[in-house]
């Protein structure tokens, strides 16, 4: 007795499961996790969607591209999330995505225009100090100095490869030599962001490469307001992260409800406080007090995706060749 | 010759299938990864550098942990002092330690802002800077000497007290100990051992980046990181599997090809008890300093880092450590039950197929983990879920990278027991079953509570295969741990750090101690 109505619930739960959409995104595992943004976002969209919206968690960005390359049209997923413009024009190339209609006053520095893809957030790199070190005011003073610097391999880390693009960007065929200039100043090369954040929070390292925002974290979520950032006047490059939809999804419309959603003011919101970046359409109430500014139009630097897939090849090639002497 | 005939028994069945599922999982999953990447790629001159690197770096640390194990096992196992067992269970932790933690934890002592060279700076005298050649060498004999010392004291175990004791009233000179008593003990462990501390340097990528100093530390393993993530060349790294397939092949045939010592002379089945301990005091007590020192600081460090905040933990740490918990325990079974089985099969054949089995074995540690969770995928993928996999997926893949360490450990032991006690057996007649229950498991008692101790500790340890697999309402301690440095939480994440050692640690000791309790209660 007991048994058959604990098989009848079991049964009516399952059937109750079927029928509720879901909405499958792939994105990167720090979005998810219980202290980035994936929780807050989760409940804003289920509220009113009528749907069960799960986001898969796969590494980085880059591990993304791998696993939807994998998978190809077969992939579970409606939607992939996390992907930054050094890897646009390689997901642009798999054929896999639909475009999409979504639109939004965009804050993104330089604008926003793409048939596939939908910014969700974007922010600087930067060299991250303790405030009170004399700040280089670019690449070459900081070659100059003595300063010691942590940064991330190319080959494995995002921040990595966003620096190899901000020295390509601001030094263009000199590349090689600020490189070679600056390898007496790099302590060492981590395969992730967290091991060269972690050193530098332990005193390994004057500076380590990261986020505008990271000194933000300290002020805002710790109330410790020891570190900054170094302004560089050759400019800073972006990255922007976004999201695209998948031609293989078989909930075309949730999907697009989602995209929508992502720029709305409920979603850009959480956004600052949670991924540490700035949200890609402002919301409402603005940023946060004590969030950086952003940096005039001429200050952001950024190839295009076709351009940053043309010139990631050469980049590492001079960069590993340089520092592996 | 009756002999040659490979008779048909459940053992042997077992023994089977575990080569198979062994070969499956390291070599067909390469397979797969270069079915799907139409064919092995051809490597460039990068990658040639990688491997030199590889080889190079993973030689001279497996030669130094081993070394300096040497000197270090031996005077553990001479000298009975108050904080032994103390001191030989935390050798059990830099080996399970997130390399990030462990990482850390070494800079704290050797980096720039370190211990020794806030005392350098102190007296005068510039900073330490270890990072480049030195640094990966000294990291990987931190993660790799306290596993090779372990491995060594378990061969000084296997000597009868009896030996000891003939020497001993033989006045035996320093010399005559070393090549009589010590010499053969060590030529049937030490190759063991180095091949274990090399295959744990063949795959590591990024202890050798993070103290390394730039890419002249590129590892194969990294190499093929940046085949998938970059490239997405897999027929590049499916080559690059390849040759740590080779590299891990070469070695263990020139491994297996040092002849093993005769078990001569059966001694009275009792806990190794040394005569000599009093003659070389001084000496060891040295070499007992210099590891626990360089064992001990770094660990402080670590749990001073993290000790205070762990009451700040959330919540979610407690089904974490379950989870991992559970996780763990899953492959440590299986573990054990493949290397027994293993073992039980081929410990008696020749040399020949002996060595085949135990090169397989250890092809789970020349795996590289992103080449086996990719060529799992895509062999699951076009069937099934891969997320339905996630448990049974990490628990073989856990299991077999442990194995190679059970099967290092079960192997000699069971060997030396049929080597023994076949004879009695055979004049006594004694059935399988009191054979296996009676005679065997007793003496397989210690190996298998070190192996499963070993087992249990990877796997908690481990980050599980990486992420094609995750499940995301499955989250285990390292796991959290990345999350939390993910996400800024470097205190939190430290104390995680403090929770995952302690509890790997204690299961270890479960597990290393339970195997101990027969011979303790003599």
């Amino acid at each position: 007795m007991r048994i058959t109505s604990l098989f009848a619930g079991l049964f009516l739960a399952t059937t109750a499961v079927a029928e509720t959409p879901v909405l499958t995104i792939y994105t990167y595992d720090s979005f998810v996790s219980d202290w980035g943004p994936g929780p807050a976002v989760e409940a804003a969209f289920e509220a009113t969607c009528g749907c069960d919206l799960q986001m898969v968690g796969t590494g980085d960005g880059a591990a993304l591209l791998a696993r939807l390359k994998l998978e190809g049209s077969r992939t579970d997923a409606d939607i992939v999330m996390g992907l930054d413009t050094n890897l646009t024009a390689a997901a642009a190339d798999t054929g896999l995505f639909d475009p999409t209609s979504v639109t939004a006053n965009y804050a993104v520095p330089g604008g926003w225009d793409d048939p596939l893809f939908v910014p969700f957030d974007w922010g600087y790199f930067a060299f991250v100090q303790n405030v009170g070190l004399q700040s280089p005011k670019n690449f070459r003073a900081l070659a100059d100095s003595d300063l010691k610097i942590v940064i991330q391999d190319p080959r494995s880390s995002t921040p990595g490869l966003g620096l190899l693009m901000w020295v390509k960007a601001a030094y263009g065929n000199d590349a090689a030599d600020i490189w070679a200039d600056l390898s007496d100043n790099i302590v060492t090369v981590t395969a992730g962001w967290s091991e060269a954040y972690g050193m530098f929070l332990e005193g390994e390292a004057d500076m380590v490469l990261s986020y505008t925002t990271s000194p933000a974290y300290h002020t805002i979520a710790e109330g410790d307001a020891s570190k900054s950032f170094a302004v560089f006047d050759e400019g800073h490059y972006m990255q922007i992260e976004v999201a695209g939809k998948l031609a293989s999804s078989d909930q075309s419309a949730l999907a697009d409800q989602f995209l929508q959603f992502m720029v709305s003011d409920t979603f850009q919101s959480i956004i600052p406080t949670t991924n540490w970046m700035f949200p890609a359409v402002t919301p409402a109430a603005g940023l946060p007090e004590k969030f950086p500014k952003a940096l005039s139009a001429a200050q952001s630097l950024i190839f295009s995706p076709r351009e940053a897939a043309d010139l990631r090849n050469v980049a590492l090639a001079e960069w590993q060749a340089v520092l592996s002497q | 010759m009756a002999g040659s005939i490979i008779t048909i028994t459940l053992r042997n069945i077992l023994g089977g299938a575990v080569l198979a599922a062994l070969l499956i999982f390291s070599i067909g999953t390469a397979a797969a990864v270069a079915m799907r990447g139409q064919g092995l790629g051809v490597l460039g001159v990068a990658d040639w550098s990688a491997v030199r690197f590889t080889l190079w770096q993973a030689c001279l640390s497996a030669g130094l942990s081993v070394g300096i194990a040497i000197p270090v096992s031996r005077a553990l196992a001479r000298q009975s002092f108050i904080g032994r067992q103390t001191l030989i269970t935390l050798l059990g932790a830099p080996f399970i330690l997130p390399v990030i933690v462990g990482v850390l934890g070494l800079l704290a002592v050797f980096g720039r802002a370190g211990w020794i060279s806030g005392m350098l700076t102190w007296a005068g005298f510039a900073k330490l800077s270890i990072y480049g050649a030195p640094g990966v060498i000294l990291a990987h004999v931190f993660f790799n000497l306290p596993l090779a010392t372990r491995f060594l004291l378990q061969g000084w175990g296997s000597v009868p007290t009896e030996r000891f004791r003939v020497a001993h009233s033989l006045a035996a000179s320093p010399w005559a100990y070393f090549r009589l008593i010590e010499w053969p003990v060590l030529r049937s462990v030490i190759p063991g051992a180095f091949l274990l501390v090399f295959l744990l340097c063949l795959t590591s990528f990024a202890v050798a980046l993070a103290v390394g100093g730039g890419p002249k530390g590129t590892t194969i393993e990294l190499a093929i990181y940046q085949a998938f993530r970059l490239d997405f060349d897999l027929g590049k790294a499916a080559s690059l599997a390849v040759v740590q397939f080779s590299l891990c092949g070469g070695l263990a045939i020139l491994a297996f090809l040092v002849p093993l010592p005769q078990t001569d002379g059966l001694g009275l089945d009792r806990l190794p008890q040394r005569l000599d301990a009093s003659a070389h005091r001084a000496a060891d007590a040295f070499w007992i300093a210099i590891a626990a020192a360089f064992l001990i600081f770094p660990l402080g460090a670590i749990f001073l880092r993290g000790v205070g905040y762990i009451p700040d933990l959330p919540h979610q740490v407690i089904a974490a450590s379950l989870t991992s918990t559970l996780i763990a325990l899953t492959p440590t079974l299986v573990c054990i039950t493949m290397a027994l089985s293993l073992a039980l099969a081929f410990a008696r054949r020749g040399k020949l197929a002996r060595s085949l089995a135990e090169g397989i074995g250890v092809l789970g540690l020349a795996t590289s983990p992103l080449v086996v969770g990719t060529g799992l995928f895509l062999i699951i993928f076009p069937y099934a879920h891969p997320m339905t996999f996630a448990v049974p997926i990490t628990a073989s893949v856990n299991a077999m990278m442990a194995l190679p360490f059970a099967l290092r450990v079960l192997m000699p032991a069971v060997r030396d027991t049929y080597a023994d006690y076949l004879q009695l057996r055979s004049s006594l007649n004694i059935t399988r079953w009191v054979w296996l229950s009676w005679i065997v498991l007793p003496r397989l008692r210690r190996p298998l509570g070190f192996a499963a101790g070993l087992a249990v500790a990877l796997s908690m340890g481990d980050l599980g295969v990486i992420a094609l697999f995750a499940d995301p309402d499955l989250q285990t301690l390292p796991l959290m741990l990345y999350r939390l440095m993910g996400a800024y939480q470097m205190d939190q994440a430290a104390a995680v750090a403090v929770v995952l050692v302690i509890q790997s640690l204690a299961l270890f000791w479960i597990f290393d101690r339970g195997g101990q309790g027969y011979v303790r209660s003599k």
